[in-house]
């Protein structure tokens, strides 16, 4: 099959005034794209700017509300991701599209025309996973494969089509820095062959090292197009958010109150052969203080977390200390009721229900802790929905949500926007001790911003804030002290300016003279 | 013929209708639907066999009605649940419960008829190996027909690219859909498929297990057969399997009382759903095996969203 079927210059995939309306809300909005062959094309824009409606549709798997796209130059309707590949697109997506139970090799077959015998297809994919980089078993099952063989499969799969255009929607998001450079690698070698490749990214470093122009969308419309190689990260920053990403500022001013949350001597053995047992960490923040906990993932984060929320209470009561008051064997409804707030790491199933409402996943977490605002009728715990969603509503316009109508299933918003809710949850209660697991874990430039200089106005108004997160840009912008996790000891608390990152990378590895991998921080 | 044979002809008689039904609804479940209607799908197929047969004096005709009620009411249940997105496990129960009714109502004029029993079938040579011989070549139709329907739906699931399209969708709808692979129509393919399988099994208990209309002649079979689904862990040959130890564990409250031993009939019949907790617990301990055969969106509904 010719790859260059359109002569060079004249774009292979052309969009032009594309609309996709939900409801009255437009995910994308009047969208204009040229993809010429041979070229990386990125597609920037920060989480629901309209990045995967927009390449729903170019795949099939949405319908178009209004606007047309020509492949080569033809004008073609795409129905189904069936005829999208027929035309010669192939979609890598970002929640793989793959089927656990079944084995590599079925995996593949099922996306090929029917006809070829697995024998066939196994043999086809060993070799073009060979060929390209991205060595496969086909016999092994995809329940038993890591995140990035699992993004192999989907690779393959998309090259055993043999297709023109080649579209992957946040490749990088899951791989570790290692497995983003044999991408790159592979993504290099298929532009070499005459094929597009339009990326899919909110990584704007990546951006500029592998591709050749960049379209930028911002809330559904496109807001700019560049050579992200001519352009600098604030530049291509700016278009994603319409505005230059506020700096956090965290002038170093504030008062140091009482300590609030205090952990003495605390240990906790591990729950599960993978977990990591506490082992005596022992820490103290003031009112009017962020501590953050840096560490690699995987250090025991998780399990300081569980043990200062009360959702695995320890078994020594002093072991965690909430506003002078021991609170180690007390579960999180306990502890929230004296004044604390909590915000584990997993937004979807665990902060909150995705298939619930924002207002119901607000009653969940608050009905004990704020019981007489949301809850009347004394025992009988009935829920004021007129409360509560004045509540919801409150909660959206201060961290900024972005939602579809007025109160939505959690699930249906991007992650940033649901992390801005979950965190805006317990900052409504304004609580005077605040925990927060990877606080801005996946979620884009402009709403990160916006979750950290909550933390940092939430300690300035005197609460104490506990941050434990594994970026250390973060750490810097938000915390007054910092402390290290490393194999579940925490190590001193320093004040942030007296901390570099040289001394923390030190504190990671080294503390207890055993070497760490660094790639292990990206592979959660 | 000795007492072990006699036996053992029996257990196979209480095993077959459990082993069909129980296979097509292994089938409609690898494709990600639960319908809880068996037993209704089962007595409706018993009760248009028997009617087609007294219609027509051919048992083989009473096959063919048995297999078109189960396949068509099973349709039913396929229309509300794929189609109109009603609650599988409601809509399952409802169809037992219809289907219980409804045969009543035919089978009324049917009460204390005297049936025809389904021809045994000896195969040449075969037949005339001593003791096996008897048992499993002197035998009828539908028991012939449920061993190749075993056989036939293993090598179905798990060789063929539709088997391989159906256990994708039982895994995973939403990528199944986003692969182009019709969800709903497979879904309603795999429904019939139970249904059919299920209107066998009620023409063996009017054709051959007692061949007259009782009325409620299911007696729950219906709901062992799901449980034996879930005890064979979604796979065929292990659903033989387990269909011919329920039917020994079904048959032998009979036998313990011709014998006169003391074992209380309940607890015999709940022995297969006791086996099946047992199972459950085995195949869960194991979070691999578990994600393997299990099709992960069970009973879950599929809307496409656009």
């Amino acid at each position: 099959m010719s790859v260059a079927g359109a002569s060079a210059g004249s774009p292979l995939l052309a969009v032009r005034n594309l609309t996709k309306l939900f409801g009255t809300f437009a995910a994308c909005n009047g969208i204009d794209l040229d993809i010429r062959p041979g070229e990386i094309h990125a597609l920037l824009g920060e989480n629901g700017a309209g990045k995967s409606t927009l390449v729903k549709m170019l795949f099939g798997v949405l319908a178009p509300t209004a606007g047309d796209i020509l492949w080569q130059g033809a004008p073609v309707s795409i129905a189904s991701p069936g005829a999208a590949r027929r035309l010669g697109i192939g979609m890598v997506f970002q929640h793989f599209s793959l089927f656990e139970a079944l084995t590599v090799a079925e995996n593949i077959a099922l996306s090929l025309p029917p006809g070829i015998s697995l024998a066939r297809v196994a043999e086809e994919a060993a070799r073009l996973s060979h060929a390209y980089g991205l060595p496969l078993d086909p016999k092994a099952h995809v329940a038993d494969l890591s995140v990035g063989e699992r993004q192999r499969i989907e690779i393959v799969r998309a090259l055993l089509q043999n297709p023109q255009l080649i579209i992957l929607d946040e490749p990088t998001s899951v791989l570790t820095p290692q497995e983003a450079d044999r991408l790159f690698e592979t993504l290099a070698k298929l532009k070499g062959e005459g094929r597009s490749v339009l990326y899919i990214s909110h990584r704007l470093e990546e951006v500029q090292r592998i591709c050749d122009r960049a379209t930028v969308l911002r809330h559904g419309k496109v807001s700019g197009a560049c050579d992200p190689r001519k352009e600098t990260p604030a530049s291509l920053a700016r278009m994603m958010v319409g505005s230059d990403v506020a700096a956090v500022s965290a002038d170093g001013t504030s008062t140091k109150g009482d300590v609030l949350l205090e952990a003495r001597d605390l240990s906790a053995a591990a729950r599960t052969p993978f977990a990591v047992s506490l082992k005596g960490v022992s820490l103290k923040v003031h009112g009017g203080e962020v501590l953050a906990i840096a560490g690699v993932a995987g250090n025991g984060q998780g399990e300081l977390f569980d043990a200062l929320s009360g959702e695995y209470p320890v078994s020594k009561a002093e072991g965690v200390l909430i506003r002078n008051r021991p609170v180690g064997t007390l579960g999180i409804t306990a502890r929230r009721l004296i004044g604390a707030g909590f915000v584990p790491e997993e937004r979807h199933g665990h902060a909150a229900v995705p298939g619930m409402s924002l207002s119901d996943n607000l009653v969940l977490a608050r009905s004990q802790s704020d019981r007489k605002a949301f809850l009347g009728g004394g025992a009988l715990g009935i829920i004021k929905s007129a409360a509560v969603r004045m509540a919801a509503r409150r909660i959206s316009a201060a961290m900024d949500v972005r939602k579809s109508g007025e109160d939505p299933p959690a699930g249906s918003l991007s992650g940033g926007n649901l992390q801005k809710f979950i965190v805006g949850r317990e900052l409504d209660r304004q609580p005077a001790v605040l925990v927060v697991n990877q606080p801005t874990w996946g979620v884009d430039a402009g709403a990160a911003s916006r979750i950290r200089q909550a933390l940092v106005d939430l300690a300035k108004s005197g609460s104490a804030v506990l941050v434990i997160s594994q970026d250390l840009d973060e750490i810097f912008e938000v915390a007054t002290e910092i402390a290290v996790i490393s194999e579940g000891r925490l190590s001193d608390v320093y004040p942030a300016r007296d901390m570099t990152r040289e001394k923390i990378g030190l504190l990671m590895g080294g503390m207890h003279g055993e070497a760490k991998v660094p790639e292990a921080a990206h592979a959660h | 013929m000795g007492i072990v044979e006699a036996i053992l002809l029996t257990v196979i008689t209480a095993a077959t209708p459990l082993v069909l039904a129980a296979l097509g609804e292994l089938v409609t479940e690898r494709a990600g639907v639960l319908n809880l209607g068996v037993e209704g799908m089962m007595i409706m197929g018993a009760v248009l066999a028997f009617a087609a047969t007294q219609a027509t004096g051919s048992p083989y005709v009473g096959i063919l009605a048995g297999i078109a009620g189960g396949a068509l009411f099973s349709l039913l249940f396929g229309f509300l649940t794929l189609t109109l997105v009603a609650n599988q496990v409601a809509t399952g129960l409802a169809l037992t419960i219809l289907g219980l009714g409804i045969s009543g109502q035919i089978g009324e004029a049917y009460v204390g008829m005297s049936g025809t029993k389904l021809p045994q079938i000896a195969i040449p040579l075969l037949s005339d190996i001593p003791y096996l011989g008897s048992l499993l070549f002197r035998q009828d139709l539908i028991f012939y027909m449920s061993i190749a329907l075993v056989a036939g739906t293993s090598w179905f699931l798990f060789k063929s690219r539709a088997g391989l399209k159906i256990r994708a969708i039982g895994d995973n709808h939403a990528s199944a859909h986003a692969l182009g692979i019709g969800v709903i129509r497979i879904r309603y393919l795999a429904v019939m498929f139970g249904g059919a399988c299920a209107g066998l099994a009620g023409a063996q208990l009017s054709l051959v297990y007692t061949p007259q209309w009782v009325e409620n002649m299911s007696a729950g079979r219906g709901w062992i057969a799901l449980a034996l689904v879930v005890f064979a862990s979604w796979r065929p040959w292990r659903l033989l399997a387990g269909g011919y130890l329920f039917g020994a564990v079904s048959i032998s409250q009979l036998h313990a009382q011709a014998l006169g031993l003391g074992i209380p009939s309940q607890f015999l019949s709940a022995l297969p759903y006791a086996a099946t907790v047992v199972v459950l617990v085995l195949i869960s301990h194991n979070r691999r095996t578990t994600l393997i055969n299990t099709p992960a969106s069970l009973g879950k509904p599929f809307v496409p969203d656009r």
